[in-house]
């Protein structure tokens, strides 16, 4: 099992790495599916197979459809594409390399020096086990959570509501009027 | 052979080779003629012959169909996006047939029998949408871009009415493992527990398959053929035929959850799973033959406004009748 998940890891850093370096959005967008998903083989690997199904249901599934529906409106074409590689010059990489040399440092040392007698369990973790795990010790942040989403769903209500007939009206006279001039 | 490893344990990993690659045949194959079946109950219930010309009953249509498919161009237009244009049809053949890996067609033959069988299908479904998306988005084209972005909207939508409606099925099994959620319906077929349940699971597969009522991503009149505008030859027949394998999975994955699968009297598993998944797939032919397509709004307004509160109430009586019995 050790052999799939160092593939699946390696997958996920070229993929991760193609997300950052590829030009075509639409593209780097199903780059990033891909690494979600070999993270996902990760997580079945270590024993977390409802993480692992979540992952692929949640993100490559869900938000990343979101992604890509956005990313779709804009139209890509070659002259985008020359765009995108122009911003990627050799000159930017600096600040964003510096950084993460800085947290490769960092996340060497706290492997060296911690404790490191993590392995791949046999035993796989069980829905049951996390369901359990959220609602007791961790209640406090799925309630947070469901603050923020509720929070999200009242600003989309707030934006997408009908228009009063007022202020329709007030739009249709502003057309006229630019269009009489 | 490896040391060490025993005769017995290699020909039952042989075995599972096999069963594995006859139960993908037995689908595609099945896919495939179900092209024929439901032009012939089309044909019958709309008063007219259907393909009655080749072969017995018009069977070997399907043949004729596959050869003028493989002897056709496949031609990908010069303004489309090259790589994600061929990809996109195989993903949703990928994501169909890997579902089936799931699937348990009896006690003993299945592929893989996981402990989150039932999660694996809505990840899998959920990655089914982008076939369609990138299909529609590297075509170029504003009908298949129009196609694609309604597909993207109803998939996710009808997504969450799904993963829902299959909660009550989970809580009364108390487990995500398709085996045992069968097993769990030996007294009583979760269809007359969880009849809303499966009513939105009814509605919502045929949603997540795109079937008529609900075809409006490839709707002729509105989007000429949506989605798959641009594509012609096999990549075209990918779309199709994968198509006709979500009937396939859906209806199969209603017997399982709702019907008791392989679970019947007097005849043997298989044959009780077959006749159920068979009545389902007939059912989906009917729907087609029956109903009229709703406008998209409504559409996205029965869904969100109909469906998600009564799988909500679903789940809330459902938890509190499992509460008050254990």
């Amino acid at each position: 099992m050790q052999v799939v998940f160092f593939i699946a890891a390696l997958t996920a850093i070229a993929a991760t790495v193609r997300v950052i370096t590829c030009a075509n959005a639409v593209h780097a967008l199903l780059y990033l599916i891909l690494s979600l998903i070999a993270i996902a083989v990760d997580f079945y690997v270590l024993g977390a197979p409802f993480s692992a199904t979540l992952e692929v249901i949640v993100y490559a599934g869900a938000i990343m459809v979101l992604f890509v529906f956005v990313v779709m409106m804009l139209s890509i074409n070659d002259q985008t594409v020359k765009t995108e590689r122009q911003w990627l010059k050799p000159s930017i990489w600096i600040g964003p390399g510096l950084m993460s040399i800085v947290l490769l440092v960092v996340l060497a040392f706290a492997i060296a020096t911690g404790n490191s007698s993590a392995e791949l369990s046999s035993t796989p973790l069980s829905a049951h086990a996390i369901g359990a795990n959220l609602f007791g010790p961790y209640v406090l942040v799925v309630e947070l959570t469901a603050f923020i989403l509720l929070a999200g769903l009242v600003v989309a209500a707030h934006l997408g509501r009908p228009q009063p007939d007022s202020a329709r009206h007030d739009a249709e006279r502003g057309k006229i009027d630019v269009q009489n001039r | 052979m490896m040391i060490g490893v025993s005769d017995s344990t290699f020909f039952s990993a042989l075995w599972q080779g096999a069963e594995t690659i006859i139960i993908l045949l037995a689908v595609v194959i099945a896919s495939a003629l179900l092209i024929w079946l439901e032009r012939r109950l089309l044909g019958l219930w709309q008063d007219r012959y259907g393909p009655n010309r080749v072969g017995p009953f018009g069977l070997l249509q399907v043949v004729a169909d596959m050869i003028k498919i493989f002897f056709k161009e496949d031609w990908i237009p010069p303004f489309a996006d090259k790589a994600v244009f061929i990809i996109a049809p195989a993903v949703i053949m990928l994501t169909t047939l890997l579902t089936f890996a799931v699937v348990p067609f009896t006690e003993t033959i299945d592929v893989v029998n996981l402990n989150i069988g039932l999660l694996f299908v809505l990840a899998m479904s959920s990655l089914g949408v982008y076939a369609v998306i990138l299909g529609g988005w590297s075509s170029d084209n504003k009908y298949a871009m129009l196609g694609g972005l309604r597909t993207a909207a109803q998939m996710i939508s009808y997504e969450v009415f799904m993963g829902l409606a299959l909660l009550g099925v989970v809580m009364l099994a108390g487990s995500f493992n398709l085996h045992t959620i069968v097993e769990s319906q030996a007294g009583l077929w979760n269809v007359l527990t969880q009849f809303p349940s499966f009513v939105i699971f009814l509605i919502a597969g045929c949603a997540e398959i795109h079937r008529a009522p609900f075809d409006l991503p490839e709707a002729e009149q509105e989007l000429t053929a949506g989605f798959h505008t641009e594509y012609s030859g096999m990549k075209f027949g990918m779309f199709f035929v994968g198509e006709y394998a979500g009937i396939v999975l859906i209806s199969s994955l209603i017997t399982v959850l709702f019907f008791g699968g392989w679970l019947g009297p007097v005849l043997p598993g298989i044959v009780w799973f077959l006749i159920k998944t068979m009545f389902f797939i007939i059912f989906f032919v009917l729907l087609r033959a029956a109903t009229f397509r709703p406008r998209y709004d409504q559409l996205m307004s029965f869904g969100w406004k109909v469906l998600l509160p009564i799988a909500l109430a679903n789940i809330a009586l459902t938890a509190a009748a499992v509460v008050a019995t254990s």
